[in-house]
């Protein structure tokens, strides 16, 4: 029987890995960490967990060990943050490449510099076209509950592609909340040992990471981008088994009050909690406005989006992300492309805020949302505005 | 919803205090959270950490801006930091002071609230022989507002402290029954 | 347009199921120079064998060195390091 606990999501983060029964966690414990790896760490040494746990030297260290544990035939986990994964970065790429189905705990943290140790999703836009599925929770529930789906999703032969979970730096990974922890017997039924398809073994040798020449190189990355996008369909039926077994049902978004909803407001964790409270507060001055927080963003949710967002008026899209120079923020500028040959869609409107964890109140996002109605309405809307920043 | 923000000193147990306290009422089957104001750790360093108990599901994120209670776990902070500010009208304030309530709300002018007092850190050092008053500020805590069982409340600090856990359970309830109350609200 | 394979066809992840099978590709046909051992010289101290960036030297059952030309490049670091000279470089014709 599952049990309801007040655990640090970071707690509960570990308590999912621990209960999927991972054979390695390689990682990297400078500041940004978070306490998952911690716990992970004291469970191996408390002999509660049967993992190897390795203590790299630095997290493009770490990457390169879950890659070579994971192509081993090792299921493996690894959980950074911010500047961490910047460093990770060029491996985040070859782990994709090599379609091995590590799972790693993205605790977002913004880049520096000026230097920061707050939250933000800067770093993991930095690494949008990595290749791997990236799921965004928006509470400690769901950070449990995906990281436990992310092995079940990247593990499927129809998928092998690794999997982040992230979860938004202090305003969930430092935050204490009730959470519906599985056991194990409810974890094993829905995840099953890892066997993996394609590993390293001597008696049986294959060549991984080969050397791929131009007349090569499209063809491959052309099957790795087909495949990552029909990941898409086996994210879905895994989701609905969850729902199925457990009660709890996932989809690219979360919608609420967005039926008839004029204007939505669409972004990305745990802020989204509070965007609620302002769509209440709207509701009752009798705006029609709704939510949508964006739990899938690699392979992205286009026909999705299109589908769920296209009715309304004006999409507010709210990124805790800076594209410095570039043409608004990640999320709203994919949802532009997204709608770029539908006809009658809505005018997507582009907020940056909530950057290096300055908070946004519910009054900011009922701000927020009326400047969109009134841009929409206006032909000189900006690309996108930093929302609350002072002259 | 009662919300709570708790001032003191970076090392002082502000941040376990309101993980205690939002743990306990999670397993009363209310809904809680607590989290501290976020940034790099600091021992001495005026620090701040937040705890929300609702009976319903809590959705917000935002930092308690208008606490219903605040407590201070560190009279020395009050020099330094205006722990009334946005506490709610009739909000309770209680500080860990040997003054009575009464001197207490004279010298720093509270007015609108109820004030409670308690000597933590004498029973703290009586009890642990170390000014870490968390667990005597939560008996004074539950004192001035049940929020969760008191006795529920020190059995989950007999399981959290582990070499300490008889000391804090002995001064959660001494600071129980010593907290004094002068009650200034407007009725 | 030509007969290399389509994405379609690619192996999963690009993997190589037949290990080793670099060899099929004769990296000979890139020298312009060859070694040519003199056995009368060879005192078979195993120096260029050891020096081939390419393991194109080889030993055969009688103890005799020679060149395996399918992959020897031609680089000439055998004839560098041959303490007796006995490699000399010909030209490719």
């Amino acid at each position: 029987m599952s049990r309801r606990e007040g655990l640090e999501i970071s707690a509960a983060c570990a308590e999912a890995v621990a209960l999927a029964d991972v054979d390695v966690i390689a990682a990297y414990p400078i500041t940004p960490q978070t306490h998952i790896v911690e716990h992970l760490a004291r469970k191996v040494a408390d002999g509660l967990l049967d993992a190897e746990y390795i203590l790299a030297e630095s997290e493009h260290s770490a990457m390169s060990c879950c890659i070579g544990s994971s192509a081993a035939g090792a299921r493996t986990f690894t959980a950074t943050a911010g500047p961490g994964l910047a460093l990770m970065s060029e491996m985040l790429f070859v782990a994709s490449g090599l379609r091995l189905p590590v799972v790693m705990a993205l605790v977002n943290r913004t880049l520096s510099s000026p230097l920061s140790i707050w939250g933000d999703q800067s770093d993991v836009m930095s690494v949008r076209d990595c290749g791997w599925i990236v799921f965004f929770a928006e509470n400690g529930q769901e950070v449990f509950d995906m990281t436990i789906q992310a092995f079940r999703i990247a593990e499927d032969e129809r998928v092998l592609f690794p999997a982040m979970v992230c979860l938004d730096g202090f305003h969930l990974s430092h935050l204490v909340e009730p959470v519906e922890i599985l056991d194990r017997e409810e974890v094993d039924s829905f995840l099953p040992p890892y066997n993996p398809k394609y590993r390293l073994d001597p008696h049986n040798p294959t060549t991984m990471g080969a050397f791929a020449p131009p007349e090569f190189f499209s063809e491959i990355k052309k099957r790795q981008d087909e495949e990552l996008r029909s990941s898409y369909h086996v994210i879905l039926e895994v989701w609905g088994e969850w729902e199925k077994r457990f009660g709890r049902s996932y989809a690219p978004l979360s919608q609420y009050r967005s039926e008839d909803a004029e204007v939505i407001l669409l972004m990305a964790g745990a802020f989204a909690g509070t965007a609620r409270l302002a769509i209440d507060r709207l509701r009752e001055k009798g705006l029609r406005v709704g939510l949508a927080s964006l739990k899938l963003w690699r392979p992205f949710p286009r026909e999705y989006l299109v589908d769920a967002l296209g009715r309304a008026e004006v999409v507010c899209v709210v990124d805790r992300a800076l594209s410095v120079g570039g043409a608004g923020g990640p999320i709203a500028n994919e949802l532009r492309a997204a709608f770029h040959d539908v006809a009658d869609c809505p005018r997507v409107v582009s907020f940056v805020a909530g950057l290096s964890g300055r908070d946004i109140m519910v009054e900011g996002f009922m701000e927020m949302m009326e400047k969109a109605l009134s841009y929409a309405r206006d032909e000189e809307m900006p690309y996108y505005e930093m929302y609350g920043v002072r002259e | 919803m009662i919300q709570l923000r708790i001032h003191g000193r970076g090392g002082q147990g502000v941040v376990a205090l309101a993980e205690i306290l939002a743990i306990c009422a999670i397993r009363e089957g209310k809904y809680a959270q607590a989290f501290p104001s976020f940034g790099p750790e600091r021992r001495g360093a005026p620090v701040v950490s937040y705890c929300r108990v609702a009976e319903e599901p809590i959705y917000t994120r935002e930092p308690v801006q208008q606490p219903d209670i605040v407590l201070v776990l560190d009279s020395t902070v009050l020099r330094v930091v205006d722990v009334l500010s946005g506490l709610k009208p009739n909000g309770k304030l209680v500080v860990n002071a040997c003054e009575s309530p009464e001197d207490l709300a004279r010298e720093h002018g509270c007015e609108n609230c109820l004030v409670a007092t308690v000597d933590a850190s004498g029973i703290a050092l009586r009890n642990m022989g170390r000014d870490i008053t968390n667990t005597a500020m939560m008996g004074a805590l539950l004192k001035v507002e049940t929020i969760v069982d008191p006795h529920n409340s020190a059995e989950l600090i007999r399981t959290y402290f582990k070499d300490t856990s008889g000391k804090n359970v002995l001064s959660f309830w001494d600071a129980y029954r010593e907290t004094q109350v002068a009650d200034f609200s407007l009725r | 347009m030509s007969n290399l394979q389509g994405w379609k066809d690619i192996n999963h992840a690009c993997m190589v199921f037949h290990p080793g099978n670099a060899s099929e590709y004769h990296t000979g046909d890139w020298r312009s120079m060859r070694p040519v051992i003199d056995r009368e010289k060879c005192i078979k101290c195993r120096i260029c064998w050891a020096f081939c960036p390419d393991a194109a030297v080889r030993i055969g059952e009688n103890g005799e060195y020679h060149i395996d030309y399918d992959y020897c490049k031609g680089c000439g670091i055998c004839a560098y390091e041959c303490p007796r000279e006995a490699i000399e470089m010909i030209e490719e014709c």
